[in-house]
């Protein structure tokens, strides 16, 4: 259906319809059931305040998959009106090769300095003095999830950080409840830097992250890290794996898993199942340990549309810009999201118990992580490491540090 | 013939032969001119873009190319790479074990069809059959199937049997063999097709002389049809080697590289770094590999076929 609704878009667009509305094709990858939910409230007040239709090009397979569509059909001249990508540097050569709209002029009289959360959020939107895309939600990975169905199984109260979880495996896998639940593929990827912000510490992620420091990869702090990995790697295997994040979302609900690390839009999904915050699953963010989450989050980018398109769909880019970040459509969509807004002059009592604790730690302020820092290139070469480490008993925790430290050595 | 054909009717009457330019361009002049859409196709597209990808493979082109040239650097780093040395080992067990198991059982196959059978066209409809579905949908099938708590494995266990086992797909050591099978499900009916052309393609004549000699019929394919159907072999040989030099989509949909990255193919790695990692030099310096892997099997054999006829 949805295939037959795009068609008849672009057939329509084709045709040179003259009506006023005007219809914008946004990419997006957000396809999990809370995901999508999350982002059908812009499209509801793009379409109700602007009279424009949306026209929704969801793509399967995440930042994986999803991403390598997106840059080829901007690269290849054939962009959409909008597209959502991670906020980071995956785009960054996109820009400067003036592929992007700059934003400067759209968003000019709003003064976004003044309500953007984290003004570096908005760094790598900017390029030799213009804006290029704007940062519609703040992301964190840093979240450990458990299980209330599985502690009541067991007779233990839900730990409250890190130490406590690990230590309540044995007692776990004797009940036969799985400690911890992976989707297969990109998941297991945002958990080093999960434990390097929660057993590390700050230090540490400003150390790898942002400053590619391999020596303190190879320092202490990264060990304890290392050793984590390696702990949660006899606790994992591919039998257990599930195909996605949602699903391993499932098992915590069921309790047929404890505990999982993954990022918050993991709630969307835990509450579209019906799951309650402290009720039936609990969060911890940081691991309980810390006091800083590392963030990145989603941006939007208005690719430059080619000659000869018509004005209205240029003008519903400028639209779109400006209701993607004003109060109305922040609210409803980082509610429903599960995501950290990226303004907070709104109210934000809706806010449940997990989103209200992310709330407070954002006034520590935000730790770069991975994603908002370091390369694609870099990332992808971190993501096969995790990949190759957590499915291969055979490679020592040395060996992880060795090549970890290796990667960010030739980090750009 | 064809000279005189082609020859402008001029009524000059030198009688010198056209000089070698002159041959070389007006020589039966039709065919060539109607050839010209496929030569300027292979020069632009095949070599053009050819000379594009080893070329930018020595650049440290990201996600746009450009012309910063760092010599071998991108090949350094491609062999230091743990993820692609894994998947050249993979696509070596992958490919010899396809090709042998391809060849031996869709000339087995071929041969049981060829005995005359009744509803010989439904078998081969049927085992033709897998050939058209795409390698997504294969990948897809066969991913349920070996899926250990929802297929095979888990119907068994469900229906009493607890201690069979098969979990190919999740183990590191076996999940070569699970590719083997969704590939060799899928291309198997294909190369009995071409096999049974081959079969058919032979004179019934030569089937007469070796039954009055008294020939075995096992030998008579072996030693006798085996090596008449010598053209029908090379294609399938060709057909099948570059389906596995260029195996992605099965992988993407069976396993998608698991686990970890145990099942990983050079293909998918170039597909990878150039979209995913955003790194073209990487990902083309990857492909420049591949094609030379290519290279180097095509050339000797290239040679060994044509090179002989060249001389004669």
């Amino acid at each position: 259906m949805k295939k037959f609704a795009v068609v008849a878009a672009m057939a329509t667009a084709f045709l040179g319809s003259t009506a006023y509305a005007a219809e914008l094709e946004v990419t997006h990858w957000w396809t999990s059931a809370g995901e999508a939910a999350a982002i059908a409230e812009f499209a509801k007040v793009f379409e109700e305040e602007t009279g424009n239709t949306w026209v929704d090009s969801a793509l399967a397979g995440s930042g994986t998959g999803a991403n390598p569509v997106i840059i080829s059909r901007i690269i290849g001249g054939n962009p959409m009106g909008a597209t959502q990508m991670n906020t980071g540097r995956d785009a960054e050569e996109l820009i400067q090769a003036g592929l992007m709209r700059d934003l400067t002029d759209v968003v000019a009289d709003l003064d976004i300095d003044s309500f953007y959360v984290d003004q570096d959020l908005l760094e790598p939107c900017r390029y030799e003095g213009g804006l290029y895309c704007l940062p519609i939600n703040i992301h964190s990975w840093d979240w450990l999830w458990l299980s209330t169905a599985a502690y009541e199984k067991i007779g233990q109260p839900v730990p409250t950080d890190w130490n406590e979880y690990v230590a309540s495996w044995p007692a776990l896998q004797e009940a036969g409840i799985l400690p911890f639940a992976l989707g297969t593929g990109w998941p297991i990827n945002g958990v080093p830097g999960v434990l390097m912000a929660g057993i590390g510490g700050t230090d540490l992620v400003m150390q790898v992250n942002r400053d590619k420091s391999a020596d303190a990869v190879r320092g202490p702090e990264f060990r304890k890290v290392a050793e984590a990995m390696d702990m949660l790697r006899s606790v994992v295997s591919p039998e257990t794996m599930v195909p996605s994040f949602g699903d391993a979302g499932n098992q915590l609900l069921t309790g047929d898993a404890a505990g999982n690390i993954h990022g918050d839009w993991l709630q969307g999904d835990l509450q579209i199942a019906g799951g309650v915050p402290g009720e039936d699953y609990e969060c911890l963010p940081a691991l309980g340990l810390g006091t800083q989450l590392t963030g990145g989050g989603d941006s939007f980018y208005f690719p430059v549309l080619p000659e000869g398109t018509d004005p209205a769909v240029i003008e519903a880019q400028e639209q779109l810009a400006r209701i993607l970040i004003s109060p109305e459509a922040q609210l409803k969509f980082n509610l429903v999201k599960g995501s950290m807004p990226i303004r907070t002059d709104i109210d934000l009592s809706g806010a449940n118990a997990c989103m209200t604790k992310a709330l407070a730690l954002l006034d520590n302020g935000l730790l770069p992580s991975g994603d908002f820092s370091l390369s694609s290139d870099t990332q992808k070469q971190l993501e096969d490491l995790n990949l190759e480490f957590i499915a291969d008993d055979n490679i020592t925790v040395d060996d992880y540090i060795e090549r970890y430290a290796s990667i960010i050595e030739q980090a750009d | 013939m064809a000279d005189v054909a082609t020859q402008p009717a001029q009524g000059t009457e030198t009688s010198t032969r056209p000089g070698f330019i002159q041959r070389l361009f007006l020589h039966n002049i039709t065919a060539k001119v109607a050839a010209l859409p496929m030569i300027a196709t292979v020069l632009v597209i095949f070599v053009g873009c050819t000379a594009w990808t080893i070329y930018y493979s020595f650049t440290s082109s990201r996600l746009l190319p450009r012309n910063d040239f760092v010599g071998f650097d991108q090949y350094v780093r491609l062999f230091g790479t743990n993820r692609w040395n894994i998947s050249i080992t993979n696509l070596l067990m992958y490919g010899s074990m396809s090709l042998v198991l391809t060849l031996t059982l869709g000339f087995l196959l071929a041969v049981l069809m060829d005995q005359k059978i009744r509803f010989e066209s439904a078998f081969r409809t049927i085992m033709l059959y897998p050939f058209a579905l795409s390698f997504i949908v294969t990948g897809l099938v066969w991913q349920w199937i070996m899926n250990p708590t929802l297929g095979l494995q888990g119907t068994m266990r469900n229906l009493g049997w607890t201690g069979f086992t098969f979990d190919w797909i999740s183990n590191p050591r076996m999940v070569l063999f699970a590719l083997l099978i969704a590939g060799l499900w899928q291309g198997v009916g294909f190369c009995m097709v071409l096999m049974l052309a081959g079969l058919r393609g032979v004179d019934e004549e030569i089937w007469k002389a070796a039954k009055v000699d008294g020939i075995p019929t096992w030998r008579t394919y072996i030693s006798i049809v085996l090596p008449m159907m010598r053209g029908v072999l090379i294609t399938s040989v060709v057909i099948i080697g570059s389906g596995i030099v260029r195996l992605y989509d099965l992988v993407v949909a069976l396993t998608n590289g698991g686990p970890g990255i145990s099942s990983e193919v050079p293909a998918k790695y170039v597909y990878d770094y150039m979209f995913g990692g955003g790194n073209i030099g990487q990902g083309l310096a990857a492909s420049t590999m591949m094609l030379l892997s290519v290279m180097i099997i095509m050339i000797p054999w290239a040679y060994l076929e044509f090179g002989g006829k060249g001389r004669r």
